[in-house]
């Protein structure tokens, strides 16, 4: 039997590989944002490269899983929903990726009364992602977990959404250059972004396991 | 070479068999992409060659019970009759089952030439059609519950689920392949067992196969060719409407049909529930179609019912009745063409006599034969004629019919123990019955009967064994009688 399982398993740690990749994602842009709004330029750019090189080993394992997937006709009734869900799952950590280079490039010069809030976002919406992580592992595992997990990323995605709108508001009612405003309405909502494709990865989780049950 | 002929529609049923019938073992499992076709292809080939040859024979006797068709044209125009009508409604779209369809076209072989119906055996194949796919859904919705219970409390990578899932379709489909070869041989073949048209084969001096053997291999070939040149058609195309269901209920389906298969298909079975005393399956050739329905089904019910479409369900039951009528209607046509334009013997001409001996042989087996005393020494030659003579005198159930031909049944036989006893496959003789057989060297008995009663008077061992022994025993028994009758036999 082990014969038999040996491919199989060796793929299965594969796909968790994926999935620890973007939690430690997360992870890095919570720190990076951190650092950032410390004014630890030093360890956010460390934390900047820590994040590009994960995406890219991430890309390359989801490649070889989605091939591995069609050339070996795995999966096939639920092939589809895989590969949708682990390029969904892509786009989040490229949205992670790309918004803390984003505060490479621009450098924002983050207002100090909005700094806790924009930690708060960061706390939600990498919350968000976490929970999508765990309601997808759910998904290969344990069917039946998805729907909390899903529960539990809805609920931070709308946390995420609260806050990226205090900070919009705030914002705007300050006496400041618009453009100042501008930049700071537009790094809230990259790091919302990240939130709401958690929340799309989630959608496309419920109906994948609604079709697993079937 | 005219055998080939004839036993050529017997392929063209096995081809069709085998292209309409891969999808009830492989369908859900190719057409959901688990397995390959090419791979499925070759193990249901393999294996439904085997079925046919090491375990064929259990059904087969069945259906040689319901009605012998003993020429090899009434055999070729019984086939015919049927590939044809399994072809036409195909087309039409009706459900078929095979083995509905042979059992219509050998009633039919019998209304047409008069022969007696065992409706015993008759009552037991249509109990097995209702029973097999209800059998079925039970089994696979027991299944479906037990695999589901078991799955939620183990936490299984889909990987590693999947990967179960293609080791249990293939090897369940081989499984199935095996038994369906088993199970159905009876349809493609079994009618050509009363007049098999070929001798033991030997195989290099090392092993001879008897020539039913032979006839099995050679319709396991046809089955196997059918399922490697249309199957892939039938499989995506009825495949992907019918058994639109999950891998895993898929596995569950095969499963169920496995079980049911096994239990009308296994001697050894048959063997073990009568050393424990206990009632028998009976052996009889299924439609493994309507199995794989009533496994559906059950799965269906098993996920609550919804989704199972009734009026599939209605156009199935109306099937099982219109495909043993059209074929018997069909095969009794075509007898008629076959006989009477082509001049061909689609019935073995027997002749029938009536005397003391034979009226009070039929009293022992309990049937008032006072009433035939005025046909005491006429010979009837015809058993279309015997039974119209019978009939003048008083009606009689089919029952007293199949009792009333096996008694007067004029098969004379004429004891040749030199023959006997320097065959190339050596009968299977004990001592005593050796001895015993010897003794009647050169005597004549004019039916199979009186020579059983002279054999069993003189020897104990010649007595039919009784229900209580293994199916085995009491086979190898009757099986041997025949083949002395076959040698005995003076030929018209």
């Amino acid at each position: 039997m082990d014969i038999l399982l040996r491919k199989t398993l060796n793929l299965e740690h594969q796909i968790d590989d994926y999935l620890d990749l973007v939690i430690r994602g997360a992870l890095l842009f919570k720190e990076g944002l951190k650092c950032y709004c410390t004014g630890d330029i030093e360890h956010f750019t460390a934390h900047l490269r820590d994040l590009g090189a994960i995406e890219s080993s991430a890309d390359a394992l989801r490649r070889a899983i989605e091939t591995r997937l069609y050339s070996e006709t795995l999966i096939p009734e639920s092939r589809g929903d895989v590969l949708g869900l682990l390029e969904s799952i892509d786009r989040v950590l490229n949205r992670t990726a790309e918004t803390l280079t984003q505060f490479d490039v621009e450098m924002p010069d983050l207002i100090e009364e909005l700094k806790p809030l924009f930690m708060e976002l960061t706390e939600a919406s990498m919350a968000a992602v976490e929970s999508m992580v765990s309601a997808g592992r759910s998904y290969f595992r344990d069917p039946e977990r998805v729907r909390d997990y899903i529960n539990k990323t809805m609920f931070y995605e709308h946390e995420a959404d609260n806050r990226g709108d205090q900070i919009k508001r705030k914002v705007f009612r300050m006496n400041i250059d618009l453009s100042w405003k501008v930049h700071m309405r537009y790094f809230a909502y990259h790091i919302e972004t990240i939130s709401d494709e958690a929340e799309d990865v989630c959608d496309r989780l419920a109906i994948a396991t609604i079709k697993r049950s079937l | 070479m005219i055998e080939w002929l004839f036993i050529s529609t017997g392929l063209f049923l096995g081809w069709s068999l085998g292209a309409n019938h891969a999808v009830n073992v492989f369908g859900s499992a190719v057409s959901s992409r688990m397995v390959r076709f090419r791979t499925a292809a070759i193990v249901a080939g393999v294996f439904v060659v085997l079925g046919a040859v090491v375990s064929g024979g259990g059904t087969t006797r069945t259906l040689t019970t319901l009605g012998a068709v003993n020429a090899l044209a009434g055999c070729f125009t019984v086939a015919l009759a049927v590939g044809l009508t399994i072809a036409w409604m195909t087309k039409i779209r009706l459900p078929v089952s095979t083995s509905q369809a042979v059992v219509g076209g050998i009633v039919g072989w019998n209304l047409f030439t008069g022969s007696p119906t065992d409706t015993y055996s008759l009552s037991r194949i249509v109990t097995t059609w209702l029973a097999g796919p209800l059998l079925a859904a039970v089994f696979a919705f027991a299944a479906f519950k037990i695999v589901t219970a078991l799955l939620r409390g183990r936490r299984m990578h889909i990987l590693t689920l999947d990967a179960y899932t293609r080791t249990g379709l293939l090897a369940f489909g081989a499984l199935a392949s095996y038994l369906l070869g088993a199970n159905n041989i009876g349809n493609v073949m079994g009618m050509f067992v009363p007049a098999v048209p070929f001798g033991d084969v030997s195989l290099g001096g090392l092993l001879t196969v008897g020539g039913t053997r032979v006839l099995f291999f050679l319709g396991g070939l046809a089955i196997a060719v059918g399922i490697l040149t249309y199957g892939k058609q039938v499989m995506t195309t009825v495949g992907r409407d019918l058994y639109k269901i999950t891998p895993l209920a898929g596995l569950v389906v095969v499963f169920a049909e496995v079980l049911v298969l096994f239990l009308f298909t296994s001697e050894t079975l048959e063997a073990l529930l009568l050393q424990a005393g206990l009632p028998t399956i009976p052996l009889v050739p299924l439609s493994s179609t309507q199995v794989v329905i009533g496994a559906v089904i059950g799965v269906g019910l098993a996920k609550g019912g919804k989704g199972i479409r009734y009026n599939v369900l209605g156009r199935i039951a109306g099937g099982w009745v219109v495909a043993p009528i059209v074929a018997g209607v069909s095969c009794y046509i075509a007898l008629f063409i076959v006989q009477n334009v082509f001049a061909l013997e689609v019935v073995r001409t027997s002749s029938y006599v009536i005397t003391p001996e034979v009226r009070s042989e039929l009293s022992q087996r309990g049937l008032d034969s006072q009433p035939l005393a005025q046909l005491d020494g006429k010979k009837i030659i015809g058993s279309a004629q015997f039974r119209q003579t019978l009939q003048r005198i008083q009606p009689w159930s089919e029952k007293q019919m199949v009792l009333l031909f096996d008694c007067a049944d004029l098969d004379t036989l004429v004891v040749d123990t030199v023959q006997a006893f320097t065959q190339r496959e050596p009968l299977p003789l004990s001592p005593q019955q050796h001895r015993s057989l010897a003794a009647f060297h050169g005597a004549t008995f004019e039916h199979r009967w009186t020579l059983d009663q002279a054999l069993a008077r003189a020897d104990s061992s010649w007595r039919e064994p009784t229900g209580t022994l293994p199916r085995k025993h009491v086979i190898a028994f009757l099986q041997l009688r025949e083949r002395l009758y076959e040698i005995f036999r003076i030929r018209p």
